[in-house]
């Protein structure tokens, strides 16, 4: 009894810090920014209430649409491929045991811990029209194509081109998969061999104990790195604002960077607030959506024991 | 199936070989003169290695040009103290929620969890503001004082972790007098190096590379940290590529030191406490 009683006080002082951590740092901005969402507030001066005027611009506001299709554009395209790779990659390495399988993975770990801002310049000169990394492979390959299928063919622009830009960026990011993949090694190594030599006996190929087992056993793993890979990419914003300021024309023009000019460059702290409140009830919707799509084949090992 | 396995072995180090490649450009590209550099540039040609003279000068001038031991340091003090701080509150928070019985503890777990949803987007405004009116623009403050109130992930990762040391090392502890304070510190902290190496290396990676924080809380050059620096120095020497790779590549070298440090710890501490449950 004295020693429950003694919990509950030290419970409470040692989740103290989170608790004042939640309410100044998460539920206070919270609320305000649900606040500023309706006022017209530039910093300088105090906050005046306008009601729904920030909503009702921005469902006028071209940009705000653009911006929304650039994301969805992104986020589609980027999260299902980059969990592919991921996949693919895992499996990969998890399937050769040779010396320098481990050093294979390593390098497709280490792109995902080098600082963001460094990896946006490198690739920005990779996908350098003329001299980078990425059409010196491209352009011989297509010239050889050109002198013998007598067509034109010339190297993407990539981030000089408004209709290659999107492309560009969803190709980087795939460089940056290998966090996920390490997520994916260690679900991989934890299927007991004994369902695979099952299956096997019972006569199922290497695709069927694919789909049959690992699929499953690792389905945990990927409904979360899906999840938080689509929060993640919704919020893409660096390689944007570093390596080519929402161009050109307005082809990367990500919702975040929108949001982050609309706050930060032209003091529209209200209309921003508005965006951020937005972005807030569209994860909250996905995610609900996709626990209630995918969240069904989802196999956790110690259900229904 | 001999041939296969070969196939998909080839096939790996081809992967392999596809994501490690633009390191090796970068680490070319760093070592080229100026002016030069933007053309003559073909990693194909293996001339390109011997050629011209390796210019060691660019890592010398690449972080000259502009203070980049200021920027250096002002990360520094951030990672370091952001870390501690992290380190400190999320393990005793992690405790908590493993340990002890108190009012509202499934709840609370549940909302660290939603948390970890929420977009920054939503909080950056008001916390603007709100530090604004603490008089803390444009000083570190905001960058490390947060991070003394927990983080959802490592308090997270904290509990999952002390979830799988047996109860029963506490209980032994209380017989012989231990309150809950140093059953924490010393039984339990301990116990949890893999744990600890792996939420500060996170906790170091997201600070040292952390880029939206500084851009928005920090104005003045004195103030700025590698990664805004480096930022900005892709709009003042935009041409020249070796300069830009070499400080890149400094500020990229801790990354790669820290985990080569603690790889072992890292792995373990994942399958363990990582995504079950």
């Amino acid at each position: 009894m004295k020693r429950s009683q003694s919990d509950f006080i030290a419970g409470f002082l040692f989740a103290l810090p989170y608790l004042i951590g939640l309410c100044v740092f998460a539920l206070y901005p919270i609320a305000m920014s649900f606040y500023y969402s309706f006022t017209r507030y530039d910093i300088f001066s105090s906050p005046e209430w306008i009601g729904l005027a920030n909503y009702t611009e921005l469902f006028g506001d071209r940009f705000f649409w653009t911006s929304i299709y650039n994301t969805l554009y992104y986020t589609f395209i980027s999260v299902p491929l980059g969990m592919l790779v991921a996949v693919a990659a895992g499996i990969a390495v998890e399937c050769q045991k040779f010396r320098g399988s481990l050093s294979s993975g390593l390098s497709f770990f280490l792109p995902s811990i080098t600082p963001l801002v460094a990896a946006s310049l490198l690739w920005l000169w990779i996908f350098n029209a003329r001299f980078g990394l990425l059409n010196s492979v491209i352009t011989p390959v297509l010239d050889f194509l050109n002198d013998f299928l007598d067509s034109s063919l010339t190297a993407p622009g990539w981030l000089a081109d408004p209709s290659w830009s999107k492309p560009a960026l969803i190709l980087m990011s795939l460089w940056g998969v290998g966090g996920t993949m390490v997520l994916y090694l260690a679900a991989l190594q934890d299927v007991p061999q004994s369902l695979y030599e099952v299956a096997e006996l019972d006569g199922a190929g290497p695709f069927r104990r694919f789909l049959s087992v690992t699929l499953p056993m690792i389905s945990p793993v990927l409904f979360f790195t899906l999840v938080m890979g689509l929060i993640a990419a919704f919020q893409v914003f660096l390689q944007a604002y570093v390596m080519t300021a929402g161009g050109p024309g307005d082809s990367t023009t990500f919702y975040c960077l929108y949001l982050f000019n609309n706050g930060f460059l032209y003091f529209r702290l209200g209309y921003a607030s508005a965006m951020a409140w937005i972005l807030f009830l569209l994860v909250i919707a996905v995610t609900f959506l996709v626990f209630k799509t995918t969240g069904r084949y989802v196999y956790y090992e110690g259900e229904g024991a | 199936m001999k041939t296969s396995s070969l196939l998909q072995r080839v096939m790996l180090l081809l992967g392999a070989l596809v994501f490690m490649t633009p390191f090796l450009w970068m680490v070319l590209v760093s070592l080229k003169p100026s002016h030069s550099s933007l053309i003559d540039v073909n990693p194909w040609s293996p001339a390109q290695w011997t050629s011209t003279p390796l210019e060691w000068d660019n890592y010398a001038r690449s972080l000259t040009i502009r203070p980049f031991a200021l920027y250096g340091w002002n990360t520094t003090k951030v990672t370091l103290l952001g870390i501690l701080g992290e380190v400190l509150s999320s393990s005793l928070i992690g405790y908590a929620f493993a340990r002890l019985n108190f009012v509202g503890r499934g709840p609370l777990f549940i909302l660290i969890l939603s948390t970890m949803m929420l977009p920054a987007q939503v909080t950056m405004v008001p916390l603007f503001i709100l530090f604004r009116t603490f008089g803390w623009i444009d000083t570190l403050k905001p960058l490390i004082v947060p991070a003394f109130f927990g983080s959802p992930f490592a308090i997270f990762l904290f509990r999952q972790y002390f979830m799988t040391i047996p109860g029963s090392l506490d209980e032994a502890a209380t017989i012989d007098g231990a309150s809950r304070f140093q059953i924490y510190w010393r039984i339990i902290l301990p116990l949890a190096k893999p744990v600890l190496a792996t939420v500060a290396f996170f906790s170091f990676l997201g600070r040292w590379n952390d880029f939206m924080g500084p851009l928005i809380y920090l104005s003045s050059e004195s103030n700025f940290t590698l990664a805004l620096g480096l930022a900005s120095f892709q709009g003042q020497y935009s041409t020249d590529w070796n300069l830009m790779m070499a400080a890149s590549l400094v500020v990229m070298a801790p990354c790669l030191l820290f985990f080569f440090l603690g790889q072992r710890f890292f792995v373990s501490s994942i399958v363990l406490s990582g995504l079950r449950g």
